[in-house]
């Protein structure tokens, strides 16, 4: 349980993850570079975590008995910095500093720039190991009640680095451990079937000593319940394979990849957010003057 | 001989990876947060003492040099002080990508070793001896570059690493060397130590080469020059005093190392010395090409770098410039 949070129910969550997609928008509208279709699938899992699975203080980002985050694929940070706005770690209105000269917010996360980031990342396939060591640290410290999560993309699995990781936290049994892959199906080149096929990744994961579980990454009820359920898993580190779309959100960006690294300009911004703030016209936006 | 402490006459050799070995094992038993990590080469890089010691504070990663040094950094950043070794050619031949993104610009205390770096490495051939570290990891903002000259210095550079609150990198050898320094020699990180004053010309050595330069001096003065030896176990940051002083008094400059000579040692000398006093120099080490297998007397007689190497290029460089003496 956080420490600085109330009870969000589902439907607050799901409110929150708008709020989210639509600040992601706004602030690569304003950077005018960086990758939308990531960041807008994994709204829902980053509130998720934010707003009710992660023991966290966003007024404290170094507090001691905090749960890790590690983000692999460094490029889907906007929904990092969404979220952590949004949790209160600092102020919507630096979302719009994206990828400034001098911003806290780097195109891609810097642990030294902004407190709460845990690590640097960017380049692909490195976030597990590092989570690896954290695990095996706190195994050492028996911190028993501190929890190691990860997310990753599924094209990052491509590199070799990931499969050297999973074969080490199946060696060591790292139950401390909750993966998140974001299974999107998409990477720069096209489809992952395509550039370079993932599949069968479930069978993958169990045949390196993970336990999977596999679930839709935008139902907010659903997220909550495989990261509870992973707790419950002593034995082995546990990879939630988190089918997501794309782009969720905005119906012009959904599942079409020449999304995944280009940001929106004026008009399409426009026309995402009133999408986004009346969930593709089923009801009315609360912002319309905004 | 002089304040330096250093040994009397060189009577014995011994392997600088077991200064290391020893040297961690003591890191361990001074702070519970040392922790190490190898690549399936434990007792090659002499880890085992540790390992032995310490086995839950030891974790075995398999050959996967890319996971050692990311888990080391995963492990620095819960407040431990991760040793991770394997061969100079994989550690950091192979993973410069996660040392440079999650080690030096996460800026996390990881202490990587790269053992059977150089020539010594002898019969492996040229996959196997890494010439090209000191420049890989001397690119690298945060990092810190070392390479002892001795078993005896690598002990000491090894407990100097476990304080160090930056990233590190420490090259060390595998064959066995001669012993040139004492436990009362001093060694602190960033410094460059004078082994031998002289007048004529600055021998500036790094690593297994100090040896040699302190031969070749003793072979100079019996031929009448007065030569220099400036140690300089920290390539990043280099000693910039010391090295300066030096070639002010003799203005001419050689530099030796077992590895390329762009980009190491020999690069960062040519490079201080450029920006802030242009001194004749020559740069001793592997010029531009690699390896190959062979004892490693051989190698290093067939590649010029011995004691009489540099030796003779003194001669050279004095008898070049002489119309720039007195």
């Amino acid at each position: 349980m956080a420490k600085a949070q109330k009870d969000y129910s589902i439907a607050d969550l799901q409110k929150k993850a708008n709020t989210i997609r639509a600040d992601i928008i706004k602030m690569l509208e304003k950077a005018g570079s960086g990758h939308s279709a990531g960041p807008l699938g994994l709204a829902d899992i980053f509130t998720a975590l934010y707003f009710r699975i992660l023991k966290h203080d966003p007024e404290n980002p170094d507090w001691g008995d905090r749960d890790i985050l590690v983000l692999s694929n460094g490029h889907c940070v906007p929904v990092r910095y969404a979220t952590m706005a949004n949790a209160g770690y600092f102020s919507r209105k630096e979302l719009l500093t994206l990828r400034q000269l001098g911003s806290r917010l780097q195109g891609h996360p810097e642990r030294e720039r902004l407190p709460g980031l845990e690590t640097t990342s960017g380049p692909l396939g490195s976030g597990l190991s590092q989570a690896i060591g954290m695990a095996l640290a706190l195994r050492l410290d028996k911190a028993q009640h501190r929890w190691v999560y990860v997310v990753m993309g599924d094209g990052e699995q491509d590199e070799g680095n990931v499969w050297e990781a999973a074969m080490t936290a199946g060696k060591y049994r790292l139950s401390n451990i909750i993966a998140i892959t974001d299974r999107n199906n998409i990477q720069i080149d096209g489809p992952t079937e395509t550039v370079m096929p993932l599949e069968n990744l479930k069978d993958k994961w169990e045949a390196f000593g993970w336990h999977v579980l596999e679930i839709d990454g935008n139902d907010m009820e659903a997220i909550i319940d495989a990261c509870q359920m992973a707790k419950a898993i002593v034995e082995k580190p546990v990879m939630i394979i988190a089918h997501t779309i794309p782009g969720k959100g905005v119906d012009f960006m959904e599942y079409d990849f020449h999304w995944h690294g280009v940001a929106p300009n004026h008009e399409q911004a426009v026309k995402a957010l009133k999408e986004i703030r009346t969930l593709g016209g089923k009801i009315k936006s609360e912002h319309e003057h905004e | 001989m002089n304040e330096m402490h250093l040994a009397p006459k060189v009577i014995t050799s011994e392997p600088i990876r077991k200064g290391f070995g020893m040297g961690l094992l003591q890191a361990g038993q001074l702070d519970p947060n040392v922790v190490a990590a190898c690549a399936d080469l434990t007792e090659s890089t002499n880890m085992h003492f540790f390992a032995e010691a310490f086995p839950d504070r030891y974790f075995e990663i398999g050959v996967a040099e890319q996971n050692l040094v990311t888990v080391g950094s995963g492990l620095a950043a819960m407040g431990k002080v991760p040793f991770v070794s394997s061969y100079a050619a994989f550690n950091p031949g192979r993973n410069w990508e996660q040392i440079r993104t999650t080690i030096c610009l996460n800026n996390r205390p990881v202490k990587i070793i790269g053992s059977h770096a150089g020539l010594y490495t002898g019969a492996d051939g040229a996959t196997h001896q890494m010439l090209e570290d000191l420049a890989l990891m001397r690119a690298l903002p945060n990092m810190v570059v070392l390479a002892p000259g001795d078993s005896v210095e690598a002990a000491k550079a090894t407990l100097a690493m476990a304080k160090d609150k930056r990233p590190n990198y420490m090259r060390v050898a595998r064959e066995a060397t001669p012993v040139i320094t004492t436990e009362h020699t001093p060694f602190q990180i960033g410094r460059a130590y004078v082994f031998r004053p002289g007048k004529d010309v600055s021998l500036i050595a790094t690593g297994t080469m100090t040896a040699k330069a302190l031969e070749a001096a003793a072979v100079l003065e019996k031929d009448g020059i007065d030569a220099e030896v400036v140690h300089v176990p920290t390539i990043k940051p280099v000693d910039h005093s010391v090295i300066l002083a030096s070639a002010e008094k003799t203005r001419h400059v050689i530099t030796a190392e077992e590895g390329q000579i762009n980009g190491g040692l020999g690069g960062a000398v040519a490079e201080l010395l450029g920006e802030n006093l242009p001194t004749q120099m020559i740069r001793i080490g592997m010029n531009d090409r690699f390896g190959e297998s062979g004892k490693p007397d051989e190698l290093l007689k067939h590649f010029g770098l011995t004691s009489g190497h540099i030796a003779m290029t003194a001669h050279s460089i004095l008898m070049d410039h002489s119309n720039h003496k007195h």
